[in-house]
Parts: C-alpha cells; structure tokens; sequence
C-alpha cells in the first residue's frame, strides 16, 4: 500500500499537516476487513502446533488486574501466578508481563525481581484519560521510577475524535520523553474510535509519535478487542516497517478470554504482518482469564484429558 | 428410505386411481433431531448423524451423533447452569418439575406414538410408560423440598452447640440412560439428578434417542433454565472416556453404561468424581422402571452433606 509517509514533516508539525498526512491513507474496507479476520478465524491449528500455540500465547499474555478493589496482596498472587501459572507443571512457561494501576508498582517489582517478568503499569489517569497534562507525567514518571518497564498510556480520544491530532501527538512525544528506557504502549481505546479509519489513523499518528506497541483497548470499554480492529492495527505496524524499517508491536487487549480467541490472534498476526512478530517482543495480549483457559488446553493435550477450573487459581 | 419412496408412489397412484375427488397427497414433515445444550438444539459440531430405526428395523429417523467436543461444550454448559440452578429455592425447583409434567401431558400422543414406534410397545403399554413417566416427574416435584428433612437435620451433640447437616447438589452430574428404557428409564434417571439442584449431561439410549430428544422439547418449553439438562445423542463408547475421566464432572451415573462402567469408574477415580453404578435395573426394559415410588436412591447419591455447628447463646 503506497503510505503517504513522505508528506509528513515532524519539523512543521501542525495540526494541518497531520490532518492532511492521517487523512492520505486509504479508506479501511470495513466488509473487506471483517471478512478477512473471518476468514483467518477458521483455520484449524492442532495438535503439536496448537502445543506451540498455547506456549507462545503464555508468553504473551500481559496478565492484568485493574480493579478499583486491587490490593497488595492480590497483585502479589497474580505476579506469583506470572512467574509460574501451573503449579503442577513446571514446564509451563512464564507470562510476558504483569500489568497494574500505577501505585501498585512497587509492589509488583518487588514480587517479580529476578524472575525475568516485565512490570506494566497503565498510566495517564488510565482508563479515561481526562486529567491534566500534568498529572498525566506525573502519573508516568512515578510508575516508571518505582521500576516499571512498560507503560500503557491512553490517548485523549476526545481530542482525537475531533481533529485535535497535535494534541494527541504530543501527549504521546511528551508522555515517551517522560518514560525513558521503558516501552511505550499506547491504548487507541477502539471501542470509541467508532470507524476502522479512525483505528488506522490514531494507529499511524501513535507510530509516528513513537509508540513502541499500539494497544486495542483499556478493557473497559466495549467492544474491545475484536479481530477486525486487530487487523487494521497490524496492517498499520506491516506498513510502517516497509516504509521505514521501524518494528512496532500490537497489543489486543480485552474480550480475549479462550485459548481459540488467542490463536486467532496469532494466525492473524503470521498472515498479517508474518512471522517476525510472533514474539512476546512484538506481540502481547492483555487479559487476566485467558490464562487458565491456555493452562486447561495445555492440560488437555498433555494428558488427554479435560481439566475442570477448580484445579487452578482464581484471579 | 427407498421402501419409503415407494410407499409415496404407491399412495399416489392410489389416489390417481380414486379419480378427481380425492384430495392431494401432503409431503411429510419429517423432523430433524439434534442435540440439546444449553437450552437450544444444536446440530453436533462433528456434523454427523446416524439412522435409528423402529423395533422392526424401519428407518424413523436420523439422530445427531455427539462428538468428545460436543460433550466437552455440554459439560461447560452444565457447568454455567448450576450456580443459577442451585441457588433457586427447593419450592421453585419443585414447580418446575411438576411443569414438566403439565407439559408432558399435553403431549401424551406424541410419546406414546414414540413409544410404539420405536419400541414395539402395544398402544396399551405405551400409555401406561408414558403415564408412569409424567407420574415421575410428579413425583421428584414432590421431593424437591423434602429430601432436605429426610436425610438432613439435628444432629445431637455433647456440647452447647446446635448441629445441623443439610444435604447441598454435588455440581454436574454425568447421566449415562438406561440402554432400553428409552423414556420412562431416562425420565427415572434425569428427574432424581435435578430435582435437588444438580445439573446433568445426559448421554442418551444410542438404539432409541428420540424419546430423549421429544423430551427435551418438553424441557424447552417447561421454564427449566437452559444448561439444567443437556442431551447428547451418541455412542457411549465415543463419548464416556471423556467424561468419565472430565475433571470439571462431579458425579457419573453408570446406568447405560455397559460393559464400560468399570472402566469409566476407574478413569473417575482420577479426580475423584462420585460413581452410582449400575443398578439391577440398568438393562431391562421401561418395566423394570414401573415401581411409582423409588424412594431417594437416585437422590442421596448427587448430594453432599453440611454440617453447620452453631454456639448456643450467640
């Protein structure tokens, strides 16, 4: 797809040229989109590969608790459930990271030092996002310096939603600027984006602000993740390689609650952008569910038979 | 399903024959039985069916053949039902069951029409299984709230406490139906199982299916919750392994079982799920199911018992 990338001038940013440059895209074909993850949907993955599968979706998966009733001991038992999800199976791998409200940081780091688990912590005045500026860095800069690695921050989709392009793109630079060496996750919140053009446009603008991973939603707000909306966010991540080289990551977040709805993600992922992104490095799915749903699968085909939910943790 | 065509031409020939007069031969409305889960009737996920036949080897019908994964989806479907179902007084359970039996009762031709077909019953017999399987319906209605009384209550202690155990549903029963009771058999096995707030994956006669799945339209419309009951038609040799060996299924009733009831017992150890084995009963015909009145049996064998110690004086 020819991506208007070379009209876009960071030096003489405004509001006008990121409008002409979101706007130059190509309209998503909504039938066309939806048809195609229908489509990928049904491929059946089996056996051996669907063992792979359910390891690599393990070591995806960003395990989350974002309750307003979240406690330091609860998120101490999730982060003891990241470093090992099956206690009766040790040779189950360990989650990509653990995701939590910004003061319940420490308390994470501390659970999962040395245990090689990523530390993610939502960030500016999550889920909403309506919250001054600076109390968004704020917000930002205390999770980054209680030890977060990754920060997923929202976008102001009030602004984007009415043609305030800078001002999203510079909440991203400044929120980015503020992360330092932790990777920048930025949530659409697709969910209120309500045109796929809309989900390929704020894609592009998060990209080109430097987002490490674009992220579908908050988790609270529906419909979340779906696979369409996935699609057009990985085509976004394909064209902004081929145009420049640069390996965004994707994070479907919320909805995804059974081990055939991760697949599905994955089979997209290898047609959509190939491969390469099939890694925890460019690829996470947040949820907290899922997990014990890839354990009972993996369960299932190790020992052939069914395994009932009470026989692992609740979270 | 040729000797079938043939009968078509022959009566249309017939009515060619008895001139102008005569009124046009209907097509008929041949049904479809599939699966019950989850309050709705499904297809199985495998696509398959298989032709039953009537006592004298006549084609009736094609039955859905369940698949390991439509007995996988049953079992998480009972699963989801059991909350609801269990949290709901003894007294509305008892409503609903003796629903079933208002409903059934509306429709006693159409049983007993099953009956005769797919049995050989004479129309004599087949009223009287047919009436026995409402009466049974009838009667765990009755039960519904005073099985509590009967197996539970105060238990003297040496101390100053009250004691009291209470009997609460084992969670997801496993109901393999007698082989050759395809109605008043099934009704005796299915009723005890839901009538104290278990939930049930029933694995229907794999000879004589249909009666099962009439009976779940009868359950479909009886205000039972979708996911109480859930039928599969099919082998039991396809399907028991899996869910005598399902960690997520409380309680297995072996009745039609077979020869594999030792090994389904077995693989049920694994996870410690509670076994009724075959009874005397298990193989005979609806008339080894006629005494109106079994007792608890069927009960006390899906239900846990509870017992709350209370100080006296606080």
């Amino acid at each position: 797809m020819p991506v208007p990338h070379t009209a876009f001038a960071p030096e003489a940013m405004s509001n006008r040229s990121l409008r002409a440059f979101l706007h130059g895209f190509p309209g998503v074909d909504e039938v066309g989109a939806r048809a195609r993850a229908q489509d990928l949907s049904t491929r059946s993955i089996k056996t051996t590969a669907k063992a792979e599968a359910i390891d690599l979706a393990i070591r995806m998966v960003d395990l989350t608790t974002l309750e307003g009733a979240d406690t330091p001991g609860k998120v101490r038992s999730l982060c003891a459930k990241a470093v090992g999800p099956d206690p009766a199976d040790r040779t189950v791998p360990r989650v990509g990271a653990v995701c939590v409200y910004p003061d319940m940081v420490a308390t994470a780091v501390e659970a999962l030092r040395g245990t090689g688990v990523a530390v993610a912590s939502v960030a500016t005045a999550f889920p909403s996002g309506r919250a001054p500026m600076e109390a968004k860095l704020a917000d930002t800069r205390r999770a980054v310096a209680d030890g977060a690695g990754e920060i997923d921050m929202v976008i102001d989709r009030g602004a984007f939603l009415s043609g305030d392009y800078l001002k999203v793109f510079e909440e991203i630079v400044a929120i980015k600027e503020a992360c330092g060496a932790a990777h920048l996750k930025v949530i659409l919140e697709t969910g209120e984006l309500a045109t796929y053009d809309n989900v390929r446009r704020a894609s592009h603008l998060a990209i080109r602000a430097g987002a490490d991973f674009v992220k579908t939603s908050t988790g609270k707000v529906s419909p979340a993740a779906t696979l369409p909306v996935t699609l057009v966010m990985l085509e976004a991540v394909r064209d902004h390689h081929a145009a420049t080289g640069r390996r965004v990551g994707v994070k479907p977040a919320g909805g995804i609650r059974t081990t055939k709805d991760a697949i599905r993600n994955l089979v997209l992922v290898n047609e959509v952008v190939g491969p390469d992104w099939l890694t925890p490095a460019l690829f996470r799915i947040g949820a907290s569910s899922l997990l014990n749903d890839l354990l009972m699968q993996r369960t299932r085909l190790s020992t052939g038979t069914y395994p009932g939910p009470d026989y692992y943790t609740l979270d | 399903m040729a000797e079938r065509r043939d009968t078509g031409k022959a009566t249309r020939a017939a009515t060619r024959a008895t001139g102008e007069g005569a009124a046009p031969v209907r097509l008929a409305v041949r049904k479809t039985y599939k699966l019950y889960l989850g309050g709705a009737f499904p297809r199985s996920e495998s696509g398959r069916s298989y032709p039953v036949t009537s006592a004298d080897g006549r084609h009736l019908a094609n039955a859905a053949l369940a698949s390991r994964k439509d007995a996988r989806d049953a079992v998480a479907t009972a699963r989801k039902a059991f909350g609801g179902w269990s949290a709901r007084t003894a007294y509305n359970r008892g409503q609903i069951l003796y629903r079933v039996a208002e409903m059934m009762e509306g429709r006693r031709d159409q049983f007993a029409a099953q009956a005769v077909a797919a049995q050989g019953l004479s129309a004599d017999e087949a009223d009287r299984v047919v009436s026995a399987a409402i009466d049974r319906w009838v009667y765990y209605a009755g039960w519904t709230d005073k099985v509590a009384q009967v197996i539970g209550g105060a238990n003297p202690v040496a101390g100053p406490y009250y004691n009291h155990s209470a009997p609460e549903p084992t969670g997801v029963v496993v109901v393999f139906a007698p082989p050759n009771a395809p109605l008043l058999g099934l009704t005796s096995v299915i009723a005890p199982v839901i009538a104290t707030g278990n939930t049930t994956v029933v694995v229907a006669s794999e000879k004589a299916p249909l009666a099962a799945i009439d009976l779940a339209e009868v359950l479909a419309t009886s205000d039972l919750p979708g996911g109480v009951v859930n039928l599969l038609t099919g082998r039991v040799p396809e399907l028991g392994p899996h869910l005598a060996a399902h960690a997520d299924v409380d309680a297995l009733d072996l009745t039609g079982a077979g020869e594999a009831a030792v090994e389904f017992e077995k693989a049920a150890a694994a996870t410690l799920t509670r076994v009724l084995r075959p009874t005397p009963e298990a193989d005979g015909g609806e008339e080894a199911w006629l005494d109106p009145d079994p007792g608890t049996s069927r009960m006390t064998p899906f239900l846990e018992t509870k017992t709350v110690w209370h100080p006296i004086g606080t």
